[in-house]
């Protein structure tokens, strides 16, 4: 077989990435190395209940600590009235964020913050936080999604009602919403079925696991000017927060973001930026640094949701499913909006259905307001619907790809929610898994299986600006504002030195704040590489263009006969390289561009998985893990790859050990990398991946999103590789050693 | 021009169970009042203030449109009012 050549001298390389250096020796800056004259140092008192009225807060003594310059509490915020805020990828209702960030009547989980302090130095703050005096009323705490909705538990917001399939309740409750996607004769597609599964499934509240904390250091300026240095994924979303919240007008508003030390999601939301401005304004506009510790940044931010969902589906002997049935209760924590829309969303997203329907809940709970996380909502639907697939193909007597494949959906298939799929690749996905040597490969020795499972992300598109500046030498300045998380300045980088012909290296990304670039969204929903790439092909057709009239100018002749390839300007003969016609500017040549291109195309993945149960423990090993994807065109294969094995990475960790625990209490008991136990290396192999790359016929270079596809099939592949090694079906995340006894002592009591 | 609407379950109340309505708009403003037309009350469902509701995203021949109610549907199309979705 040979493969056909490249049409791309750039992109499909694989060169090192722009920030590396600074990185791997320690020089790159991060928030917590933000030093400005005059900086004061932050904290945050955060309650110790899980559901509390707030009865009075005395700040004086405080206040009257030498050293401590500022305190503020939630009477210092703007009031908010309800107001829903576009964030880009999603909307949050302001009101709920002023509350999650300083609580106001009430806090809802332990961990909510309740004042900050800012003082000379990090121990005064400290110690000030001790002096503030909380008088709380304890009330009622309700943790789990499933016991929130019944009628007599306890209600957190007193003003929430149900928007119940478009309609507004009347009565107050924990269930913010419940809609549904509906599709054919659910009865007569079950009715059809020779075979039926049905089950229900739990998973745990997990976190992020970013490795750099959230931290923010603000400047409120005399000139009520608002200056924020922070970690985020979206520079400009922090500046829109902020002006909403803080109520004054954006143009006051400058955020510059720092190196980002993770993100998955938990840092779009704001947590520290309007805390640390309000100190600075209070403390005579002397500069503000607040950082979380590690306890806070698990108590406090992220999480994304535990999750109820039951699946029913049913299938013909000859293995085409005929209906399918979720009901999805996704805990979003103290404020409405969990990720369950997008999670009905992937439930079913690889099959063909013709009679579906999925009922979503968004339930509030005295847990932390849920964030989201690398493909929100997705790894948790797709646990429970593709062990139910699995177990399908199991009765059938069917390979479990072959029967995904009898079913897998196409290019003019409906999604549950309606639209029709364009150019997809799930189809060859599944081909390239079956014929990876790892699914056919012997595996030997007792309690040890074989599982496989896919998964599908939407990803999006996004507003994206970028500029870029010729220089003398050649080399082009490349101004950006998306937030580098997975080495994207390369992609970006990669995808302009395509367009303009140039070597990747002659190509200078930098990643500029609000003050210094067009808008762009987060960097988020799997979209930089598309959409800031899409950017970045403008602005290199445009400066080619530029630079075409240039060399007509130089030889005096017509535009029009003029001709760029490869990045060499000829004429009637003469040809100038792109780095020589440079060197000719008299003015200098730059161009912009700002897109928002909505033909993004979604990502499927399909992920083997070899495991070990130790029996007399409980625990599982992973042997081998192999990760096939859809992924368009690889713009730079190794980071694809490196998403693929990160995600797997999550996905692992998120299926046998991570978990949220409380005490009776509702106070979090594991908040420390100790107890909260994320995979290491010495907890995983060599994560195969395979590269499937069906272009995305929406993009100048095919590009799909690849970031959050893997994490989604992970804890569904190994609970069942787990069935195939034990037996036992595992319907609860994590699959942890004590769930894994449990589940095998009930089996054999006949229970399971 | 002619476009087929898919109506999304939660709101068949209002149509009376029909899941799918032709009509005639040039943008999805013009869709949203030839809806609440014939069936009153989708307006208010659909939008607020003038433009689509927070959290709901309308997708034209499966690609989500840019501009709400103000994108322009200028060749016969398929119209869904879906769920607005967030990504990590």
């Amino acid at each position: 077989m040979t493969t056909p050549a490249s049409p791309y001298k750039v992109i499909g390389s694989r060169p090192l990435r722009p920030d590396g250096v600074d990185k791997v020796t320690g020089r790159a800056v991060y928030g917590a190395d933000v030093r400005l004259p005059g900086m004061l140092y932050g904290k945050v008192l955060r309650s110790p209940h899980a559901h509390a009225r707030i009865v009075a807060i005395d700040v004086s003594a405080a206040l009257a600590l030498r050293g401590v310059r500022a305190v503020v509490t939630a009477q210092d915020m703007p009031a908010i009235g309800d107001k829903i805020a576009d964030l880009g990828e999603s909307s949050v209702n302001l009101r709920y964020t002023s509350n999650n960030l300083l609580a106001h009547d009430k806090v809802l989980y332990y961990g909510h913050a309740v004042a900050a302090v800012a003082a000379e130095n990090i121990h005064i703050a400290e110690e000030a936080l001790a002096l503030i005096e909380v008088e709380y009323e304890v009330l009622p705490h309700v943790l789990d999604g499933k016991a929130a909705m019944a009628p007599d538990a306890p209600i957190l917001l007193d003003d929430l009602r149900t928007n119940e399939l478009g309609k507004r309740g009347d009565c107050p409750t924990n269930v913010a919403e419940h809609f549904r996607h509906q599709r054919g004769d659910l009865a007569q597609g079950f009715a059809e079925a020779d075979v039926i599964v049905e089950r229900t499934f739990h998973t745990a509240t997990v976190h992020q696991g970013y490795i750099e904390p959230q931290n923010a250091t603000a400047l409120w300026n005399e000139d009520d000017q608002v200056l924020v240095w922070c970690s985020t994924q979206g520079a400009f979303s922090v500046q829109e927060q902020l002006a909403e919240l803080l109520q004054i007008p954006l143009s006051r508003v400058t955020v510059t973001p720092t190196e980002i030390g993770g993100g998955f999601g938990g840092k779009i939301n704001i947590y520290l930026e309007p805390l640390a401005a309000l100190l600075s304004r209070k403390a005579g506009h002397r500069p503000v640094k607040l950082v979380m510790t590690r306890a806070e940044v698990l108590a406090a931010t992220g999480p994304t949701s535990g999750s109820h969902i039951r699946v029913k589906m049913g299938a013909r002997r000859d293995g085409v499913i005929t209906a399918a049935e979720a009901e999805l209760i996704y805990e979003a924590g103290a404020y409405p909006g969990s990720p369950v829309g997008a999670g009905s969303g992937v439930i079913f997203a690889p099959y063909r259905l013709n009679n579906v329907q999925v009922d979503g809940y968004d339930v509030v709970v005295n847990r932390p307001k849920a964030a989201a996380y690398r493909a929100p909502g997705g790894t948790n639907a797709v646990f429970a619907a593709e062990t139910v697939v699995d177990e399908l193909a199991e009765k059938l007597g069917i390979d479990p790809i072959e029967f995904r494949l009898r079913n897998a959906v196409r290019e003019g298939d409906r999604r549950v929610d309606g639209p029709e799929y364009k150019r997809i690749g799930f189809i060859e996905t599944l081909e390239a898994a079956r014929n990876h040597p790892h699914y056919t490969a012997p595996l030997t020795g007792k309690h040890r299986g074989r599982g496989v499972a896919a998964g599908f992300w939407f990803n999006w598109g996004g507003k994206s600006s970028a500029t870029a500046t010729v220089n003398a030498d050649g080399t082009v300045n490349l101004i950006e504002g998306s937030t580098d998380i997975g080495g994207s300045r390369a992609s970006i980088a990669m995808q302009l030195a395509e367009t303009l012909g140039i070597p990747y290296e002659d190509i200078r990304p930098q990643v500029v704040g609000t003050a210094s670039v067009g808008y762009n969204d987060v960097t988020g929903g799997s979209r930089t590489t598309f959409g800031t790439g899409w950017a970045v092909y403008e602005v290199g057709q445009k400066l080619l263009e530029e630079m075409r009239v240039r060399a007509a100018d130089y030889w005096d002749a017509p535009v029009e006969a003029v001709s760029v390839a490869n990045g060499v300007f000829t004429h009637n003969g003469d040809a100038m390289t792109f780095r020589e016609l440079a060197s000719k500017l008299d003015v200098p040549v730059t161009a912009s561009a700002s897109v928002h291109p909505q033909s993004y195309g979604p990502g499927f993945g399909v992920h083997i998985v070899d495991v070990e149960v130790d029996v007399e423990t409980g625990k599982v090993s992973i042997l081998r893990y192999t990760a096939a994807q859809d992924v368009g065109k690889a713009i730079h294969p190794s980071y694809v790859e490196g998403q693929l094995q990160g995600g797997a990475a999550q996905g692992i960790g998120w299926a046998l050990n991570e978990e949220y625990v409380y005490d009776d209490q509702g106070r979090l008991l594991n908040a420390s990398l100790l107890d909260y136990r994320m995979p290491t290396a010495l907890d995983l192999p060599m994560i195969d991946t395979v590269l499937v790359e069906v272009h995305n016929p929406g993009h100048p270079y095919g590009v799909r999103g690849v970031g959050e596809v893997p994490i989604v099939p992970p804890a569904a592949a190994i609970a069942n590789a787990i069935y195939r090694a034990i037996g036992v079906r595992m319907t609860e995340l994590p699959m942890s050693p004590a769930r894994i006894i449990a589940a095998m002592e009930m089996s054999r009591s006949g229970q399971g | 021009m002619h476009h087929e609407v898919w109506i999304p379950p939660v709101h068949r109340d209002l149509t009376g169970g029909v899941e799918r309505v032709q009509v005639e708009a040039a943008t999805v403003g013009d869709v949203v009042a030839a809806l609440d037309a014939r069936y009153p009350g989708m307006a208010a469902r659909l939008t607020q203030d003038g433009r689509l509701r927070p959290g709901i995203a309308v997708a034209v021949d499966g690609v989500i449109a840019t501009r709400g109610l103000r994108q322009r549907l200028p060749t016969p199309g398929e119209i869904h009012f879906i769920p607005a979705l967030a990504g990590g």
